[in-house]
């Protein structure tokens, strides 16, 4: 065991897929000799070679396009758009070819990518550096949607990714790349240091695809998140007062749903966290799935506690941010519904 | 103070030569002499060759001769496997066309006029390369005997429909042959063409890719991001341009094509551009084996545009009339590529009236036989595949939702 941050997690697993398989290389903008902008690809040119680990032309379309033949090749590329803001211009090639290749063909080719992308906000980076896009993707049938909430998480389930025979879209929550964050701004930053799941094996092993984390058992209501906003939470529930189980999705397609399911029956109450503007948001699918199974055992309305809707704005990043003093009251409004 | 002496804007808007009652004009082109265009080793570096593209490569002559230094110098056998091709090709598209109309299918496209490209290259690159096609590229499975019945069963999307029913007639995916799987949506299989040769070279294989836009699908961002990555890494792929003229109702202005070659483009990547006829199997042939020669070399990628002309309408929902002079396609100057061919035959020696009849006749059995198989399994609502199959494939292994989905079916 070694102690990483989530960046020397990242790094890490492609570290340990370029050697163990030679059909795995890393593609993307800034991310060869330069070892990309967030460092996630460091040294690893050095080490493999250029043909390995290589820089891309700025053109997020023709990278994936890129990514989707060397996948029909037979090659489990690894190809990184710089911030998910930008995935936009690949959006064609991950809807339209990458999550349908197998089906429409019958099952004679196949896209077996791993798209990597830093997302989400709290570091001031304007409506290009902060966006939160999990749920049009989520949405898309064909491909698996990842966020990993801790350097042990990030590692595993990006060895997993890359191994899996389907398109997966890995979002990096840039926030937490070197500390976890509890949604205070104006309190000191950490880092990973001795945080329990900083502590990341230096070899190949996996967290499976599909199968989500509780992060906080309790009994008194369920809130669900990912990513950043799984620090987030466990401060608003350390605030509120109020013993809340805090599952960690890991993946938001494949869905643990019976793990949510499980817990909301318990609990009967279930508050959904996600820092993407909350109209259609993946809250929003969530809260019907706990609806459609959980109806009998809910004691209170299900809540969202989100993004606004509105572009992600600058100045205002943290009136816009769903902070840990929102999911409190959720939670208290939840326990206080008769 | 000085007015200065210029037109206000105004707002161009191009139109080509000729609309529906006009007669056809060919005038804005330049179709250049069979045999004229010198043949640079396919070695030489992109700098020495940035004449190609405008000048349009022809190696059949008006009187049926192989001329010129782009020759390929085929056997009388080879050139008889293609006239095959190319007839079963053109005898599908008629039947099929035909079937379309008597309810026995939804769509149908046909590739009348274009029916050398595909056949050529099918037959010139090797077994291993692959073809990341359009949807008027049926002739690379024709000479690669791809079967009818399978073809037909797509077509009907019925129970022995190799794709499995799921999608549009002529979207085929066939592997074994070669042959990607195809989409409606245009330009976003040119990219994967450039992966996979880049996977290609990343294993230093010896296979290369080639992949095919039309002229109107230049236009898309796809068409410079696959150009861009081609020439940046020199991935060993052949990017081809299916000029037919016509995309769906727009003519070439629409996508610049009025102003300039499409080959001309490959200049700004600093890739060979090639301009060829389309309807000369030999120069569709020679360029190809130039371009693959030098691709296969680790010298990269080249752009071939295939000047030709889309004789039959976009698909079955198109009535070309409406657009286009009713006589624009036989009036096409560089004539059919079938024609040309058989002549071209007949002129070495090598065939005759009595013998391409009888090879017409042949293909329309093996058409018939072939179509009429499939037709016993059931044309389009009559037969599909097994409803629980609907729920395959979408992953490697089904989630939830799927598994769900499907037993809410009763499946």
């Amino acid at each position: 065991m070694t102690a990483m941050n989530l960046i020397q997690a990242l790094n890490s697993a492609l570290d340990v897929m370029l050697e163990h398989d030679p059909n795995v290389l890393i593609f993307g903008e800034d991310v060869g000799y330069f070892g990309g902008v967030f460092r996630v690809t460091d040294k690893l040119q050095e080490k493999y070679g250029a043909t390995r680990c290589f820089d891309t032309p700025i053109s997020e379309g023709g990278i994936i396009a890129t990514a989707i033949g060397m996948g029909a090749y037979g090659l489990r590329p690894v190809a990184e758009i710089q911030f998910a803001d930008y995935i936009l211009p690949a959006y064609d090639q991950l809807v339209s070819e990458a999550a349908r290749l197998r089906y429409r063909s019958g099952g004679e080719f196949s896209a077996p990518i791993t798209v990597r992308s830093p997302y989400g906000g709290g570091i001031f980076g304007g409506q290009t550096h902060s966006q939160s896009p999990e749920a049009i993707f989520a949405h898309v049938t064909g491909l698996k949607t990842v966020i990993p909430s801790n350097p042990y998480d990030a590692k595993g389930l990006l060895i997993a990714a890359i191994e899996c025979d389907d398109p997966v879209i890995f979002l990096e929550p840039k926030r937490i790349y070197n500390g976890p964050f509890d949604g205070r701004p104006d309190t000191q930053v950490k880092t990973w240091a001795g945080h329990p799941q900083a502590d990341v094996p230096e070899g190949h092993y996996t967290v499976p695809l599909g199968k989500a984390a509780i992060a906080r058992e309790g009994d008194e209501v369920t809130v669900l998140a990912y990513g950043t906003m799984v620090h987030v939470a466990l401060a608003g529930i350390a605030d509120s007062g109020v013993d809340a189980e805090l599952i960690d999705l890991r993946s938001i397609v494949p869905l643990d749903i019976d793990t949510i399911v499980a817990s909301v029956k318990k609990t009967g109450r279930c508050v959904i966290f996600h820092e993407a503007s909350r109209f259609g948001g993946f809250g929003a699918e969530l809260s019907a799935l706990v609806q459609e199974r959980c109806f009998d055992h809910l004691q209170s309305p299900i809540d969202r506690v989100a993004g606004w809707d509105m572009p992600y704005p600058h100045a205002f990043e943290w009136d816009y941010f769903p902070g840990p003093r929102r999911l409190a009251e959720a939670l208290k409004r939840a326990m206080e519904y008769n | 103070m000085t007015v200065p002496n210029r037109p206000t804007l105004s707002l161009h808007i191009p139109e080509p030569s000729a609309r529906p009652g006009e007669a056809p004009s060919f005038a804005q082109f330049d179709f250049g002499t069979a045999g004229a265009v010198r043949r640079p080793d396919s070695a030489e570096p992109e700098t020495a060759m940035r004449d190609l593209p405008y000048e349009l490569i022809r190696v059949l002559d008006e009187d049926g001769k192989a001329v010129g230094p782009w020759n390929p110098r085929l056997s009388p056998d080879v050139l008889k496997r293609g006239l095959r091709a190319m007839l079963l090709t053109r005898i599908f598209d008629d039947r099929l066309f035909r079937a379309h109309r008597q309810g026995k299918t939804s769509f149908y496209m046909k590739s009348t006029g274009e029916e050398a490209i595909g056949a050529a290259q099918s037959m010139m690159l090797g077994a291993g390369d692959m073809c990341f096609p359009t949807y008027r590229v049926l002739s690379w499975l024709m000479a690669r005997d791809y079967p009818v019945v399978q073809l037909a069963n797509q077509i009907f999307s019925n129970a022995d429909d190799p794709i499995k029913g799921r999608q549009l007639p002529m979207m085929f995916s066939a592997r074994d042959y070669g042959f990607y799987s195809l989409s409606g949506n245009l330009g976003t299989r040119f990219g994967h063409a450039v992966g996979w040769a880049m996977a290609s070279a990343y294993k230093h294989d010896d296979k290369i890719a080639i992949a095919y836009v039309g002229d109107g699908t230049t236009a898309e961002g796809d068409f410079h991001e696959a150009l861009t990555f081609a020439s940046v890494y020199q991935a060993p792929v052949i990017l081809c341009v299916t000029n037919n003229q016509w995309a769906i109702s727009s003519f070439v202005g629409f996508a610049g094509g009025d102003k300039t070659t499409f080959a001309a483009k490959a200049t700004a990547y600093a890739l060979p551009g090639l301009r060829v006829d389309g309807n000369d199997f030999l120069a569709v042939w020679a360029a190809t084996e130039w371009a693959a020669e030098r691709a296969r070399s680790n010298r990269g990628a080249t752009l071939i545009e295939f000047f030709t002309y889309r004789v039959a309408g976009h698909s079955t929902s198109d009535d070309p009339t409406k657009y286009r002079p009713l006589d624009e396609p036989e009036k096409w100057p560089l004539g059919d590529p079938i024609v040309r061919l058989r002549d071209h035959l007949i002129a070495i020696g090598e065939w005759d009236a009595e013998r391409h009849q009888a090879l017409v006749d042949d293909v329309t059995q093996a058409v018939k036989d072939g179509v009429k198989q499939a037709e016993a399994v059931g044309t389009l609502g009559q037969s599909k595949p097994d409803i629980a199959t609907m729920f395959e494939d979408i992953f490697a292994e089904p989630d939830w939702r799927i598994c769900e989905e499907r037993k809410t079916m009763g499946l």
